[in-house]
């Protein structure tokens, strides 16, 4: 197996044979015309088929890759019939009595190096047109087809560079991939690839010989590489993943843009969780209708020192505007127990799960919530930011809560910095938070179950000790009725509830939640569809009815 | 002769799609057009020669119309430039 490394254009997976695509390179020869008249004659007819050809290209873009698109094609045209193009061929032929094919070679160059002498990215390339052409007129001249590759299977081309037209011309059903050694992220080829929604690379270093031509190879489109001669393993493994792809691209074409409501009409709201600022593109792919948990550890996780506050004000502001009004809770730092970071000096513990962590350390360390919560106020003006508080266990911690947060908007209007009014809720991760439930929903907005601690607080049994497995059981009775309580908690005091932790995505149990009356499911971008997909296949009533 | 400045407002410039409009609108009358930026000139009724100006947003580019039927040319092409660049 061999593996290059290329830049992807568009992401996906594409297995086959190999097909190198070679140009049939053009030799021009100079030679002295005894008629320059007739050469220019020749010259004519040849701009006619060549325009007929690529009426026919237009024509074939239209249909495949849209209006867009396919207007290159009528700008060749517009360049087949450029007067300074004309002139310039007709100067040569007369001037230096010589053939055409030297004169449409030579101006071609000329040309071409004029626009790639241009400082402009898109420009420059349009030097890669100027050659289309030429090529094209050359290949009618001497009487063969430009451009066209033959095959009787889907291949992956791999291709020095692919004209525009080349790339119009190959036959779609054909193509399974396009991989160019040079060519650029605004090429033609990498606009109609992504139109075609094909895997796509640009700048790939593999050679275009016999050690690539006709082999098996593999494009992903998520890496950038492209296997040759692919083994076993990955074979397989890419295989799977095309799969997946398959099945999830299905899944999406048929659930995207659908409500979360069950057949008797219940709506609950699908929100994704997320562990880093990157993962927003997943949450938008996978059509969450918001963020129900976004991790700020990774802020804390990934550096040597505390975040400062623009610097998390910067990520929050950007999850609220890309997310454009849509609910983004930011539950604020989770560190201690399993999540240890170096620059906060803490001291070992006996039982860290029990110990000092989450909301513990923020209220026995205001300046490093502070800046937090400075921050998050800050961006909940440029969107719909939530706060969730991590482990709270008692009415007194929300009080302390409630007294820096006043803290921070006094100091934040002093300094007259504007900030939102974010709705401020509480994850119910301890058996205690769950049965005060009644209680503390007097005093936030939301709650938001953490069941992966809820667990393993409510069972006594560290999931980290694979000993206890037989002991385990994810759908325990307690924990069940401790969520159904406090769902029914919240809605007695007029708020909503929802799920956060893996249990959430437990498709045995969607159907439970909705009869529980669960508001909001939280869960990874991925199952976020397939779990719509069971919404939309509900019926609450008669679930309730045949229990 | 007429004449008239105008400024490119489209993020692209004149790129070869709206070029090759302009080109097409320009043939559509028998005077002369050119256009000029920043001390070179070419004429509209190539599309290599507009394209080859380079002229991106913000650039400002100034039309001249010359013959029998510039005052028409002059006004739809205007009108052109407005909607399209």
């Amino acid at each position: 197996m061999r593996t290059y490394d290329g830049k992807s254009v568009c992401s996906g997976i594409a297995i086959g044979k190999i097909r190198v695509y070679k140009k049939d390179v053009q030799q021009v020869k100079r030679t002295k015309a005894k008629d320059p008249e007739s050469e220019l004659a020749r010259f004519a007819s040849a701009k006619e088929e060549a325009v007929r050809q690529l009426k026919c290209l237009y024509d074939k873009a239209l249909k495949e890759v849209g209006e867009a698109n396919a207007a290159i094609f009528e700008v060749h045209q517009m360049m087949l019939e450029d007067v300074d193009y004309n002139e310039s061929v007709e100067n040569i032929v007369r001037g230096q009595e010589v053939n055409v094919e030297y004169a449409v070679a030579a101006t071609g160059d000329n040309f071409s190096r004029m626009f790639s002498a241009m400082d402009d990215d898109y420009m420059r390339e349009r030097a890669a047109d100027v050659k289309d052409i030429s090529e094209r007129l050359l290949a009618v001249l001497n009487g063969r087809n430009a451009g066209t590759a033959e095959t009787e299977e889907p291949v992956i081309i791999v291709a020095d560079d692919l004209a525009p037209s080349e790339t119009v011309q190959l036959d779609k059903d054909m193509v399974l991939s396009f991989v160019t050694v040079h060519g650029s992220a605004n090429s033609h080829t990498a606009i109609l690839a992504r139109m075609m929604e094909i895997p796509a690379l640009v700048g790939a270093g593999l050679p275009l010989d016999e050690t690539v031509d006709g082999k098996l190879g593999i494009v992903d489109g998520a890496s950038g590489k492209i296997y040759v001669e692919p083994d076993e393993d990955t074979l397989n493994e890419m295989r799977e993943r095309q799969q997946e792809e398959a099945e999830k691209k299905e899944l999406l074409q048929r659930l995207k843009e659908r409500e979360n409501v069950t057949l008797d009409g219940q709506k609950v709201m699908l929100y994704a969780n997320i562990g880093n600022i990157k993962d927003l593109a997943m949450v938008m792919q996978n059509d969450a209708e918001g963020i129900g948990l976004f991790r700020s550890e990774f802020l804390y996780l990934e550096k040597e020192d505390y975040p400062d506050e623009e610097e998390q004000f910067q990520i929050y502001k950007q999850a609220a505007e890309t997310m454009a009004g849509k609910r983004v809770i930011i539950r604020t730092l989770d560190i201690g127990a399993d999540k240890q970071c170096g620059y906060f000096n803490m001291e070992h513990e006996e039982n860290p799960a029990l110990g000092y962590r989450a909301i513990r350390i923020c209220l026995t360390r205001p300046e490093v919530f502070k800046t937090q919560l400075r921050a998050l106020f800050r961006a909940s003006a440029f969107g719909n930011i939530a706060i969730m508080y991590p482990m709270i266990t008692s009415i007194k911690e929300i009080k302390r809560i409630k007294e820096v947060v006043g803290e921070v908007k006094a100091e934040l209007d002093a300094q007259k910095m504007p900030y939102g009014e974010p709705e401020q809720g509480i994850m119910i991760e301890t058996p205690a938070a769950a049965l005060i439930s009644d209680v503390l929903a007097r005093e936030v907005d939301f709650f938001s179950i953490g069941t992966n601690d809820l667990t393993q607080y409510t069972l006594a049994i560290d999931r980290q000790n694979p000993k206890l497995d037989e002991f385990y059981d994810a759908h325990h009775p307690a924990v069940l009725r401790m969520i159904s309580m406090v769902v029914e908690n919240a809605h007695r005091a007029g708020i909503w509830a929802g799920i956060c932790g893996e249990l959430g995505a437990d498709q045995t149990l969607t159907r439970e939640f909705l009869a529980m009356g669960v508001d909001e499911l939280s869960v990874s971008p991925g199952s976020i569809l397939p779990i719509r997909k069971i919404v939309l296949e509900t019926n609450v009533g008669e679930y309730k009815a045949g229990k | 002769m007429k004449e008239f400045k105008y400024v490119i407002t489209d993020e692209m410039g004149i790129h070869a799609r709206p070029a090759g409009l302009l080109v097409k609108a320009v043939k559509g009358y028998g005077c002369t057009v050119k256009m000029g930026k920043g001390g070179r000139t070419v004429d509209c009724k190539g599309i290599m020669g507009v394209m080859s100006l380079g002229a991106k947003k913000g650039d400002e580019v100034t039309l001249t119309f010359e013959g029998a039927d510039e005052d028409a040319a002059c006004e739809a092409i205007s009108r052109f430039m407005q909607e399209n660049l």
